[in-house]
C-alpha cells in the first residue's frame, strides 16, 4: 500500500527539517504569535463583559483545541483519527464524574481526566497502531462504538441517562455566573497549550520522527525512527488536551450523557477543520477552525441551512480533499513563499 | 441446547446476508485499493428504497429487488467520478476522506429528510418449524436471496470477459492497460457492482430488521469485520466470513445484551488484523 521507498523519498525525509531548530523556543517569533492570540482570546471579552463574544470565542477555543491535537496525528503522523471523540468525551465523563460524585476540586478532576484518558490511549494505541494507515482509521471508528456501548451499559456513569450536576459544586468557584469565566479562561489557557504543544511538537526530533512517519513510514522506520513507539506516543499526546477540554465543556454544561458526549458531529469537524486549514500546519488548522467556527454561527441562524450543517460541512470536506488538498496554508505558501518562515 | 442450535442457523441464515454486504465492500478495495467510508450509507439507500418502493408504489418487497440493483449501480459509478476518481494514485488517507466527506453529505440529507425515525417494512411469509423453534420464512428467503447474488457475482467474476478483465485490473493495473483494457472505465464498473451489492443487501436486511437513516454504521462495522474474517479482496471469502460471523452471533446473541454485540465483534475485527494483517482467507491480487 506504501509507495516503494525510493532514493528520493528518503532524501525528503531527510532534508525536511524545521527551519529554526536548535534556537530556544520563547525567543522564536511563532512562540509570541500564539501568545498574542492568547490574549486576544482572554482580553477582548472581558472588557465590558461581553458574554455573547464570550460563548462565540469559547466554541472556537474547543474547536482549536480538538483540531491542532488532531493534527498531530493526521497533520504529522499521517494517520486519520475518525474517534478523536472518544477524547473528549471520556474525559467529560471522568472530570463530571469525580467532581459530582466525589466532591473532588475541579482542577484535580481535569487533570485526572487528561492523566487517565492519555494512558488509556498509549495502551489502546499500542495495540492498535500496529495496523498501519486506512486499517488504523477503520479501528477507531470501532474504538467510538466500544467506549460507547461501555459508557452506556456502566451505572456508576448513569447508563445511557447520564449525568447531572447538582448547582452546588460551582459554590468554590464563586456561584455559576463566575464560575463560567472560571471555565473559559481555563478553555483559553488549554488552547493555548494546545498551540504551543503543536509547534513544540513540530520543532522537535519527536516531530521531525512524526513528519518522516507521514512521508514514509518504512523509510522512516529504516533511518532509525522509533515507529511504534513514536506514534503510540503521538496518539497518547493527542488525547490528553481534549480530555480537559471535555472535561471543561460539560462541567459547563452541568450535564453529560453519551449521546452529546460521544457526538460524531465534532471529530467530523475536527477533521474538516484540520483539512480547511491545511493538515500538519500550527497556524493554518487555528485559522481553520476560527474560520469554521464562523461558518457554523452563520449556517445555524440560516433558515435553509440550519438542518443542513453536515452536508456543507461535508461539501466543504470533498472539495478541499479534491482541490486543495493544502487548504488554506497550502495555499498562502504557495502564494507567499516568504511565510513558510514565519508561519509554521 | 436445542435453542441454541435454533440461534446458530438463524446466525447463518443472517450471515449470508452480511457476507453479501461485505463483498461490496471487498470487491471495491480488491479491485483500486479504496475503502468506500460511504458503504453503510448506501445499504441504509437500499433499505429506504425498499420502504419507499414497497410502501409509496405498494410493489411487493422482494420485487424492489432488480431496481435497488440497477440504482445501486447508478449510484456507485457516479459516486467513483465524484469521489474516487481523482484519489486513483495518491496517498489512501485521501480516498477515505473523500469517500467520508461524501458519507457526511448523504447522512446530511437523510437525517434532512426523515429524522432519525424507526422505520419497519413488514414481509409476511411462512416460517419454516422445526420442532419447537420456527425459523421465520424472510430470514431463509433472504438467505437464498444473497446467496444467489453471491453465485451470480461469482460466475461474473470467473466467466464473463468483463468480470475478467475487472480480475485483471485489481491483479495488475499497468499491465491490464497495456493489453488494451479501458482500465477507467473499469474501476467505476466495480465501484457500481461494490455499491449495487451494498444496496441489495440493504434491501434484504430492510425485510429482516427495523432501520433508521443512522443504521448503517452498524452494518458498516459488521461488513468490515467480515471483509477481514474473509481476506481483503477475497469476494467469495467475504461470504465465508458473513457465515462466520452470524455464526459468532446466534453464538452469542443468547447470552449478551445486544449493545455489547458490536463491541465483541470490532474486538474481534482488531485481533484479527493484528494476528493476520491481510485477512484469514488472504489471497490478494486475484480477486
Amino acid at each position: 500500500m506504501d509507495s516503494p521507498i525510493t532514493p528520493q523519498a528518503m532524501e525528503t525525509v531527510m532534508i525536511r527539517r524545521p527551519s529554526v531548530r536548535g534556537a530556544a523556543i520563547i525567543t522564536r517569533p511563532f512562540f509570541w504569535l500564539i501568545t498574542l492570540v492568547v490574549a486576544i482570546f482572554i482580553v477582548t471579552p472581558a472588557i465590558g463583559n461581553n458574554v455573547e463574544l464570550r460563548e462565540s470565542l469559547l466554541l472556537a477555543a474547543v474547536y482549536i483545541t480538538l483540531a491542532s491535537n488532531l493534527n498531530l496525528m493526521l497533520g504529522y503522523a499521517g494517520y486519520i483519527n475518525f474517534g478523536s471523540i472518544v477524547f473528549f468525551g471520556l474525559g467529560g465523563y471522568i472530570c463530571v464524574w469525580l467532581v459530582n460524585s466525589y466532591d473532588w476540586p475541579l482542577w484535580l478532576a481535569l487533570l485526572a481526566a487528561g492523566v487517565g484518558v492519555s494512558a488509556l490511549s498509549f495502551i489502546f494505541g499500542i495495540g492498535i497502531l500496529r495496523l498501519r494507515g486506512p486499517f488504523f482509521a477503520l479501528s477507531t471508528i470501532g474504538i467510538v462504538e466500544g467506549v460507547q456501548a461501555f459508557v452506556q451499559n456502566f451505572t456508576p456513569w448513569g447508563g445511557s441517562s447520564g449525568i447531572y450536576i447538582s448547582p452546588a459544586v460551582f459554590a468554590p468557584l464563586g456561584g455559576p455566573a463566575r464560575a463560567l469565566w472560571v471555565v473559559y479562561f481555563a478553555l483559553v489557557a488549554v488552547m493555548g497549550l494546545s498551540l504551543y504543544l503543536s509547534y513544540a511538537i513540530k520543532t522537535s526530533k519527536f516531530g521531525l520522527g512524526l513528519l518522516a512517519i507521514g512521508q514514509n513510514e518504512d523509510a522512516a522506520a529504516i533511518l532509525g525512527v522509533p515507529t511504534p513507539r513514536y506514534k503510540a506516543l503521538a496518539y497518547s499526546a493527542s488525547a490528553f488536551l481534549p480530555a480537559i477540554v471535555g472535561g471543561l465543556y460539560f462541567f459547563k454544561g452541568a450535564f453529560i450523557q453519551p449521546s452529546d458526549a460521544f457526538d460524531l458531529t465534532l471529530s467530523t469537524e475536527a477533521i474538516v477543520i484540520c483539512m480547511l486549514g491545511g493538515q500538519g500546519t500550527v497556524t493554518g488548522v487555528a485559522l481553520g477552525a476560527y474560520l469554521y467556527e464562523e461558518l457554523r454561527g452563520y449556517l445555524l441562524t440560516s433558515e435553509t441551512f440550519s438542518h443542513f450543517q453536515l452536508v456543507v460541512a461535508g461539501a466543504l470536506l470533498l472539495l478541499i480533499v479534491l482541490f486543495f488538498p493544502g487548504g488554506l496554508m497550502g495555499f498562502i505558501y504557495s502564494r507567499f513563499p516568504r511565510t513558510q518562515r514565519l508561519l509554521e | 441446547m436445542l435453542g441454541i442450535i435454533a440461534s446458530l442457523i438463524d446466525g447463518v441464515l443472517v450471515g449470508l446476508v452480511y457476507g453479501l454486504a461485505a463483498m461490496g465492500l471487498t470487491l471495491i478495495w480488491g479491485v483500486m485499493d479504496v475503502i468506500n467510508l460511504t458503504h453503510g450509507t448506501m445499504i441504509v439507500g437500499g433499505m429506504f428504497a425498499l420502504y419507499l418502493l414497497a410502501t409509496a408504489l405498494g410493489m411487493p418487497p422482494y420485487l424492489t429487488l432488480p431496481p435497488v440493483l440497477i440504482g445501486g449501480f447508478v449510484v456507485g459509478v457516479a459516486l467513483y467520478w465524484v469521489a474516487v476518481h481523482r484519489m486513483i494514485g495518491r496517498p489512501p488517507l485521501m480516498s477515505l476522506l473523500s469517500t467520508f466527506a461524501v458519507n457526511l453529505m448523504l447522512i446530511g440529507i437523510g437525517t434532512g429528510l426523515w429524522g432519525t425515525a424507526l422505520f419497519n417494512v413488514s414481509v409476511s411469509l411462512p416460517g419454516l418449524s422445526i420442532g419447537r423453534y420456527t425459523f421465520p420464512g424472510a430470514h431463509i428467503l433472504a438467505a437464498a436471496l444473497a446467496a444467489l447474488i453471491a453465485g451470480l457475482l461469482y460466475l461474473f467474476l470467473h466467466k464473463t470477459r468483463l468480470g475478467k478483465a475487472l480480475r485483471a485490473v485489481a491483479n495488475n493495473r499497468e499491465a491490464a492497460e497495456l493489453v488494451g483494457i479501458p482500465t477507467t472505465k473499469l474501476l467505476a464498473i466495480a465501484v457500481g457492482c461494490g455499491v449495487a451489492l451494498a444496496g441489495v443487501s440493504g434491501m434484504l436486511i430492510g425485510t429482516l430488521f427495523p432501520f433508521t437513516v443512522l443504521s448503517g454504521d452498524g452494518y458498516q462495522l459488521k461488513s468490515f469485520v467480515v471483509t477481514v474474517l474473509g481476506g481483503f479482496g477475497n469476494p467469495v471469502g467475504a461470504l465465508m466470513g458473513g457465515v462466520a460471523l452470524g455464526l459468532l452471533e446466534g453464538a452469542v446473541t443468547p447470552f449478551v445484551p445486544v449493545s455489547w454485540t458490536l463491541v465483541i465483534e470490532f474486538a474481534l475485527f482488531v485481533l484479527v488484523l493484528i494476528a493476520f494483517p491481510n485477512g484469514i482467507f488472504a489471497r490478494r491480487g486475484a480477486l
